[in-house]
């Protein structure tokens, strides 16, 4: 099992005239957090849609769970789960529902046990047999989650996942996510924030202009940069502290 | 074939049946339409048309049947193009399930939908003094076009939901399809048209399945026209599907 999770070799995908991957090359070990950042356009959810099997490649290969995504795309939807930019839940069916449907589409047993075993763990009890259209944006985040742990799948792809939340609901997001990958689970998350990269990930690599620029651990990407130097400053509060504090998310001390 | 194809789709049409249940707005909207050309053609300009029938409510009928069909089936689009615009479409398709069966639950909730509407509208025309001494025969005949007619459009649906770029454009598709009724024989006998107009209507899809269905309810021969009308349903079914299904494999590669 010494064979990554995911393994990208010469990816490239363009759009028309567009070149959009210019040769993506990519290694996630099993059981850890890969955060894959860059700016808007950078051609993050084309790598997801890619490994999803969403969308085709120009060139190069991509295997998943040791899966080819080009020739063997059954075993790699078995393999993985897309979150995708947006919370793909239904509105019109309530929390429970949402769960109930991907279950049974997962083909598994019991499908209402497993609905409410993740009702519960993801705070939703109280709200499952409400319809989604009802959720707040963390909510509805925490439900698509939730949706994408059903039939334990080894490999999870998060995209930008805490796109549009507030502070609390991100919070709550990265929770769950931490909570994936100690359960052994090979997250892949693209992002736009650096903090959440910096919070979350084993590794992670930059996307710039089609191509991998960079790829390391946290540390070895801040020596890439001269060594820090000592100052004293004095200990301001971020607004994000001020924020947490007056509204109050004295529950989820276990955030920084 | 998926193993999985049939308990797929069994199981996304269960979701999208709910969606119906839940908002029934759908069936009135689809059913207000033909319940007020109905209204308005039996007791308003019924009176002055001349169709040689001594019921013009019989004669109205398999027209406004129609008109049903063609305004209930942007649902289809519309909850399709939902689907896709929400990203539940590509949870799906991402998921190892049988990924046509996400395209046929669509096609046989708007069946089922359409079928309702249908019901609808024929207990509106019996109040109003619609009637058929057809048995049960005529009646599955009459079940039979209306379902062939009804697959052959939802699939035409199936086009703009799956390529639409608003939700406008997902259902004004269907604005040419509802009167389409009105240049054939289902309001008038297209004996009074002038020249062009009638041999348009005469030879376009509503006028031999009206004229079908029409035949079937008064219990008359239906002569040729229900090989012309099953000709055009099924004719049009396989070209629909086949650029459904060209449109569907376009999008989730």
């Amino acid at each position: 099992m010494n064979e990554p999770a995911i393994r990208l070799r010469g990816l490239e995908k363009s759009y028309k005239e567009l070149r959009v991957l210019r040769g993506v090359d990519l290694d996630v070990a099993r059981g850890s957090i890969f955060a894959l950042l860059g700016s808007n356009g950078a051609g993050k959810t084309t790598v997801v849609r890619i490994l999803s099997t969403l969308l085709k490649t120009d060139a190069g290969s991509a295997t998943v769970n040791g899966f080819d995504v080009a020739t063997q795309g059954g075993d790699v939807r078995r393999s993985i789960s897309l979150t995708g930019q947006f919370a793909a839940v239904d509105e019109i069916l309530t929390g429970r529902e949402n769960l109930v449907l991907v279950a049974r589409l997962r083909h598994l047993r019991n499908p209402g046990t497993i609905a409410d075993d993740l009702l519960a763990r993801f705070s939703l009890t109280e709200a499952g047999a409400r319809r989604v259209g009802t959720y707040s944006g963390g909510m509805r985040r925490r439900l698509d989650i939730a949706m994408s742990l059903i039939g334990d799948p080894p490999v999870i792809f998060l995209d930008e996942p805490t796109t549009g939340l507030d502070p609390q609901a991100r919070l709550e997001v990265w929770q769950a996510v931490r909570q994936l990958a100690a359960g052994g689970t090979t997250v892949l998350l693209t992002t736009q924030y650096l903090d959440e990269a910096e919070q979350l990930a084993d590794r992670i690599a930059i996307l710039h202009e089609g191509r991998i620029i960079v790829n390391g651990t946290l540390d070895e990407l801040k020596r890439l940069l001269p060594p820090a130097k000592v100052e004293y400053v004095e200990k301001q509060p971020t607004l994000e502290d001020v924020f947490l504090t007056l509204v109050g998310t004295a529950t989820k001390g276990e955030q920084r | 074939m998926n193993k999985h194809f049939f308990g797929d789709t069994a199981v996304l049409l269960g979701r999208s049946l709910r969606h119906i249940v839940r908002s029934p707005d759908t069936i009135i909207t689809t059913v207000v339409t033909p319940i007020a050309m109905l209204l308005l053609f039996v007791y308003v300009l019924g009176g002055a048309i001349n169709t040689g029938t001594a019921s013009y409510v019989n004669y109205l009928v398999p027209g406004i049947l129609i008109i049903t069909i063609a305004s209930g089936i942007s649902y289809t689009a519309y909850r399709l193009f939902q689907d896709l615009q929400g990203g539940i479409f590509e949870r799906f398709q991402s998921m190892p399930i049988a990924r046509a069966s996400v395209l046929w639950a669509h096609v046989l909730t708007s069946l089922v939908a359409n079928l309702i509407s249908l019901v609808v509208v024929l207990l509106v025309a019996l109040v109003m003094g619609f009637r058929s001494g057809t048995g049960v025969l005529g009646w599955l005949a009459v079940a039979g076009i209306l379902v062939l007619f009804t697959l052959a459009l939802t699939w035409l649906a199936v086009i703009p939901g799956l390529t639409a770029s608003s939700v406008d454009g997902a259902s004004g598709f269907a604005y040419p399809l509802i009167f389409l009724p009105f240049i054939s024989s289902a309001f008038v006998p297209t004996e009074s048209m002038p020249g062009p107009v009638r041999a348009f209507a005469e030879n376009q899809p509503v006028t031999s399945i009206v004229d079908t269905l029409r035949a079937l309810f008064a219990e008359q021969p239906v002569g040729s026209d229900i090989w012309t009308a099953l000709a055009w349903c099924v004719g049009i079914l396989v070209v629909t599907v086949a650029f459904a299904m060209r449109t569907y494999r376009r999008r989730i590669s």
